[in-house]
């Protein structure tokens, strides 16, 4: 098997790498480009902690190849910060204690920012069932959708 | 394994045609790179259909809808033309899996995947929608449901691709819903899944119906004797009741681990008086 | 109030606990910078895979390995018979010996250049299986023609003539329980079943081990206790404790499920084979399959009741199979079942069965669940028929202080008392009620434990504190122990930085379970801190040419005080640091202790649920926990506990199972199929912290992180039997079983 040449742009950052035609987009992102904040949880798309956005779009790293992120976009975890500002999300995330072991915050903190670029000003209801695919096994989700709903608050400037 | 992206519908034709070995398309991935991991599926070559022109567009043809087959959940979600005319087939393909899943799932890969539980293709059927399938022999159309012909089985022959779905135009006064089981409240394969798409005349009488069961037999059913209880009638509560009893008796459902024969009868009659009533409810207004 | 009432903290101004900072590793994990289990990488690092039995249950007759070693790019196969050392169940558990004893259970495995080279070796290792027949039912297990386990397990505590399935029976109680049930008004008997759930944590186990060819190995690996790996590794690999230094990833939940080994041994024994370091992570399949779900159960309970509401006699048997190997969590559920009532007559009797499942570990309060579901079920059930308040009657029957608990000793404080009476006094429990909707009560317990703790706390040159642990944080306890140094201290929160510390730099620590690390690591990082303050007082009075008893510790300061200690400024932690060297050297504190005083933890759950009778589907309304906390040092991870425990039972009572089919394979290994509570399945939690202060603490705290999990099964049980009108005895309770109830009672 041959690799296979990508050129993608990762949390604003042009960069190539070669990849196996069968490795998935988060087997690259954790093991060819050191971007380990996506983690897999199952593999099976059930659990959300690899979620990342492609183009715009909340996906399941893991149901994605490698290979067909060549000419697209990826944003990850790690390009969630701006340098050593935080964004809104991740500060309310600290501030309401919305993580205990914290393997699952990546993919809920990918998934709630997508959630409120798409709908700046969701009910609780719209944001647990837009974060159903996000498993959470610490918290409950309870503080988790406290801090999701009092970062959309802030962003609104309301 | 090899990955190919070719850009075109004919060198992808001819590339799943030539293939000694096993080859698969890649719409989603949201069941075939699941199935890989899992060893179920191990081709010798994956052809990615995203990059080939048209693949992602929805067109208004014929007073209906053409879909090509890359169209993810998602992105049929936030089209109103859809939405407005068939929303229960865009409220069932949206079921499917979590948001990350819609983000990339399709109806045609749904369908092609061929699970007795697949969420969007009741909806299709009860829609009366129709794949076009272009192959080395050239292009046909399949009615949605003829494609599945038994669990991860379809009727697609070597080499041919599904390249859109067509919803036919919506008849005035009608309306479609999907509703189905699942034992929380996202992320569980169907137990039962009904589509139910009627019409009304002028009268509120149902002139048309179509009624489309999925998880309770090898391949989605088209429930003719259940339609067959709603033309004539007002679809009130006795004609719901003659519905649900229908539905109930045309099940064939297998125990399993995620339902038993016993719920999954009684439970395809609760849902299809439940859709029933909400596609009347969207046919009347 | 007696003299012996009083807790040394009463009256005590906290500045920092019970206030809520950041976590210290919060930035870290917001951000994807925290290092877990899988995401270390070492130079020249192979990859490692786990072969697993397809079988439940087989005689392995032979294993080759040739053609696997053989492939291109294999470095090593292991196999049970590289593991020299003295066989017992952890060992065979990891690799399997004469017999795979469950679906997925290992049997060898290999390190690989690469993911793909290694599942190929796998598939040339050939396996000679004789299959025989295997037993996954605790009660078909306990038959005496089972299929047995094995033949030599069972203990003198198991009478003669049972299969010997049956490994050990326990028996607790006081009193004589006939006699109570003589005095019963209404007496109500019943039998429940539990299915077997996993931890479900979403990190799967992963490690690097890298051991050298003098035999001094490093392992990364997340884990609830790394010196408890490294002590159970060592000898399997006829090594040193010494020469095994095993670093503390973070962790992405344990619950229990991570207090022992699965892959660590096999890959510290790959890498010596290979002479590279082996990385080895699980799939989701493999973890659910091959590592430790908890007990199902199989219980007979009887209690009775006068129409006064009191309880004159509690009996229960309880029967759960601990998968593959003795060790089922039966003997905490036969003591904790009834440790909320204060019973003259009580009796419960456990059986530990073994069955063809993967080895059970410890899951949050392992075995109390279910004894609270079936006594809370009962209770729930007699007060309907009595037309009894359900609070009232728990109120009525409560342990309090003196009690003698139905596990043998007397309680001291407790809080019990405490979470009814806010559970009676909340809104919830007025909140109206609709048509299918029920609501459900029950009280839980967990016993908390102590244990060997080891803690340094080093004084650094410009006044900030570096403390070192060895508990991996699975729940924000380094924010805890930097709360309680800076508070013992008298200095800012940010002034500590608390980190896990390896193997090699601390004294032996118990592994992060039992509730222990708020509680032990708590108390003896106050000790150290306290240890730290006395040498600085020392410091402080060589400064000032006084007696060191004539030095005090205030607001971060060191103060003279006392007649003729003189009038000096006093001198800031920081000031004190500066001089180190000069005075002594450097100043650090330590304590190592195995903690005793662990308080106990009672808690009162209270569900709302709807039933759609047409369908079975459930719905939890509004759900509402009160626990006692003792003293709560950070509320909001105190929170957390009460609401992550009680969403685990929320799962374990409505959708959650291990399911087998007829071949004895596990049909759902995925999160597909194995259903966890989402987001969307849930309302908000509601938490109300009780704090009765334990004595055993330097500020009160007790343990929370277990008894959360207890009262939520029967609490969601007995709101669906509402809801549904017709009582639930078998969990879960998934849509099916729910309708089929219905239609049952109906009919």
């Amino acid at each position: 098997m041959t690799q296979i040449h990508v050129s993608t742009t990762i949390n604003g950052d042009a960069g190539e790498f070669l990849c196996e035609p069968d490795e998935t987009l988060l087997d690259v992102l954790r093991d060819r480009l050191g971007l380990t904040g996506a983690k897999e949880g199952c593999g099976t798309g059930d659990c959300g902690a690899c979620s990342v956005t492609v183009d715009g779009r909340l996906i399941c790293s893991c149901l994605m190849l490698g290979a067909e992120a060549d000419g697209r976009e990826v944003t990850t975890i790690e390009g969630m910060a701006n340098g050593e500002t935080l964004h809104p999300l991740q500060r309310k995330f600290l501030e309401h204690a919305a993580l205990q072991c914290g393997i699952c915050t990546p993919g809920i903190l990918v998934a709630a920012k997508a959630l409120l670029e798409k709908n700046p000003n969701p009910t609780e209801t719209e944001a647990r069932y837009w974060l159903a695919g996000n498993l959470c096994r610490c918290t409950g989700y309870d503080k988790i959708i406290r801090a999701v709903m009092d970062a959309a608050h802030e962003m609104r400037g309301a | 394994m090899r990955y190919e992206a070719p850009r075109t519908l004919e060198s992808a034709v001819a590339l799943m045609a030539g293939e000694k070995g096993s080859a698969q398309i890649l719409a989603g991935g949201t069941d075939l790179l699941v199935r890989m991991k899992s060893g179920f599926a191990e081709p010798d070559l994956v052809v990615d259909i995203k990059r080939i022109d048209g693949m992602h567009a929805i067109t208004a043809e014929k007073g209906g809808w053409r879909i090509g087959a890359a169209v993810p959940g998602a992105a049929l979600g936030e089209h109103a033309g859809v939405k407005a005319d068939w929303p229960g087939v865009v409220e069932a393909l949206e079921l499917i899996g979590s948001t990350q899943v819609q983000g990339r799932a399709t109806m045609a890969g749904n369908m092609c995947n061929a699970s007795p539980a697949a969420d969007s293709v009741p909806a299709m059927v009860a829609a009366d929608a129709v794949a076009r399938v272009v192959g080395p022999n050239g292009t046909r159309d399949v009615a949605v449901g003829d494609i599945a012909t038994g669990p991860g089985k379809t009727s697609l022959t070597n080499g041919e691709i599904v390249e859109s779905i067509f919803l036919p135009a919506r008849p005035k006064h009608s309306g479609d819903a999907y509703l189905r089981f699942i034992p929380r409240t996202e992320m569980d394969i169907a137990v039962v899944g009904v589509g139910v798409s009627l019409t009304l005349d002028a009268s509120g009488t149902c002139t048309a119906a179509r009624v489309s069961l999925g998880a309770v037999a090898p391949t989605v059913l088209l429930d003719q004797k259940a339609a067959a209880t709603l033309i004539g009638t007002k679809v009130d509560d006795a004609a719901l009741a003659k519905l649900a009893a229908a539905c109930s008796a045309a099940c064939k459902p297998i125990d399993d681990k995620r339902g038993t024969i016993e719920f999954r009868t009684k439970v395809a009659g609760v849902l299809v008086r439940r859709a029933a009533t909400i596609a009347l409810q969207r046919a009347k207004g | 109030m007696a003299l012996d009432d009083k807790h040394e903290a009463d009256g005590r101004v906290f500045k920092v606990v019970g206030t809520r900072p950041v976590r210290p590793d919060g930035i870290d994990k917001v951000t994807g910078r925290a290092r877990f289990g899988a995401d270390m990488s070492m130079p020249g690092m192979l990859v490692g895979w786990v072969l697993r039995s397809p079988h439940a249950h087989a005689r392995i007759r032979s294993i080759d390995t040739s053609k696997a070693e053989a492939l291109p790019g294999v470095k090593a196969v292991v196999t049970r018979k590289d593991f020299t050392a003295e066989s017992d169940d952890v060992l065979d558990n990891c690799m399997a010996g004469a017999k795979a004893l469950y679906d997925g259970h290992a049997v060898a495995a290999v390190a690989a250049v690469s993911a793909k080279v290694a599942k190929q070796a796998l598939k040339l290792i050939a396996v000679d299986y004789e299959v025989l027949p295997h037993v996954t039912d605790v009660d078909e297990a306990m038959k005496l023609d089972a299929p047995v386990l094995h033949k030599d397990k069972t203990d003198e505590t198991v009478p003669a003539g049972m299969s010997k399935n049956v490994i050990q029976r326990f028996e607790y109680g006081h009193g004589d329980v006939e006699a109570g049930f003589a005095e019963a008004d209404e007496i109500v008997s019943r039998s429940f079943k539990t299915a077997a759930t996993h931890q479900g944590y979403i990190e799967p186990h992963a490690c690097v081990a890298s051991m050298g060819p003098d035999g001094q190995a490093d392992l990364w690996v997340c884990t609830q206790g790394h010196y408890m790996v490294r002590n159970v590794c060592a000898p399997m690999l006829g090594m040193d404790i010494g020469k095994l230094r095993v670093t503390a990833s973070e962790i992405g939940g344990g619950f229990g499920g991570k207090t022992t080994v699965f892959l660590e041994p096999v890959a510290l024994m790959l890498s010596r084979k290979s002479g590279r370091p082996v990385k080895m992570v699980m799939t989701r399949e493999d973890v659910l399959r091959a590592t430790g779900p908890t007990a199902s159960t199989s219980i007979d309970v009887k209690i009775g009741m006068k129409k006064d509401g009191t309880i004159t006699a509690g009996w229960a048997e309880m029967r759960y199979q601990g998968g593959a190997y003795p060790g089922s969590p039966v003997q905490f559920g036969a003591m904790a079942a009834f440790a909320p009532y204060n019973l003259k007559h009580v009796k419960t009797i456990g059986w530990d069965v073994v069955t063809n499942r993967p080895k059970q570990a410890a899951y949050r309060a392992p075995g109390a669940p279910m004894g609270a579901y079936v006594v809370e079920s009962v209770i729930d059930e007699l007060c309907g028929n009595l037309g009894l308040d359900r609070l009232s009657v728990r109120l009525k029957n409560a342990s309090t202080e003196g009690a003698k608990a139905s596990y043998g000793p007397r309680f001291g404080k407790i809080g019990l008392t405490a979470t009814l009476e806010a559970a009676k006094a909340h809104p919830h429990y007025s909140a109206p009620l609709g048509p299918s909707q029920g609501r459900g009560i029950s009280c839980g317990f967990w016993f908390n434990f102590g244990g060997d703790t080891s803690v340094s706390l080093s004084v650094n040159n410009d006044g900030t504190i570096s403390l070192s642990e060895g508990n991996p944080d699975i729940g924000g306890s380094r924010a805890s122990m930097t709360m309680m140094a800076a508070e013992e201290l008298g200095i800012p929160y940010d002034s500590v930085r608390t980190i896990i510390a390896d193997t090699s730099a601390l004294g032996q620590n118990e592994v992060t379970d039992g509730s222990r690390v708020t509680f032990a690591v708590g108390l003896a990082t106050i000790k150290a801190a306290r240890d730290a303050i006395t040498k600085m007082c020392s410091r402080a009075a060589k400064v000032w040419g006084i007696d060191e008893d004539a030095v005090i510790w205030e607001d971060g300061h060191a103060k003279p005080a006392g007649p003729n200690a003189g009038k000096f400024p006093p001198m800031s932690l920081a000031e004190i640091a500066a001089q180190a060297s000069n005075t002594g050297g450097p100043i650090a504190g330590h304590h190592e202790v195995n903690a005793e005083g662990a308080g106990v933890s009672f808690a009162t759950h209270m569900c709302d649920a709807e039933v759609d009778p047409e369908t079975g589907a459930v719905k939890i309304l509004r759900y509402t926990v009160f626990q006692d906390a003792g003293k709560a040092v950070h509320p909001a991870y105190v929170e957390g506990q009460f609401q992550g425990g009680a969403v685990q039972g929320i799962g374990w009572a409505l959708n959650e199972e291990y399911i087998y089919g007829k071949d004895g394979r596990l049909q759902n290994p995925g999160f597909l199929d194995y259903r966890v509570p989402v987001a969307s399945d849930l309302p908000m939690i509601d938490t109300v912290i009780i704090e009765v202060p334990n004595p055993g603490h330097p500020y009160g705290v007790r343990g929370v992180g277990e008894t959360s999990i207890v009262p939520p099964l029967a609490a969601v049980a007995n709101a669906v039997s509402a809801a549904a009108g017709v009582r639930l005895t078998e969990l879960p309770m998934s849509p099916p079983r729910v309708l089929k109830a219905i239609d049952t009672a109906r009919a």
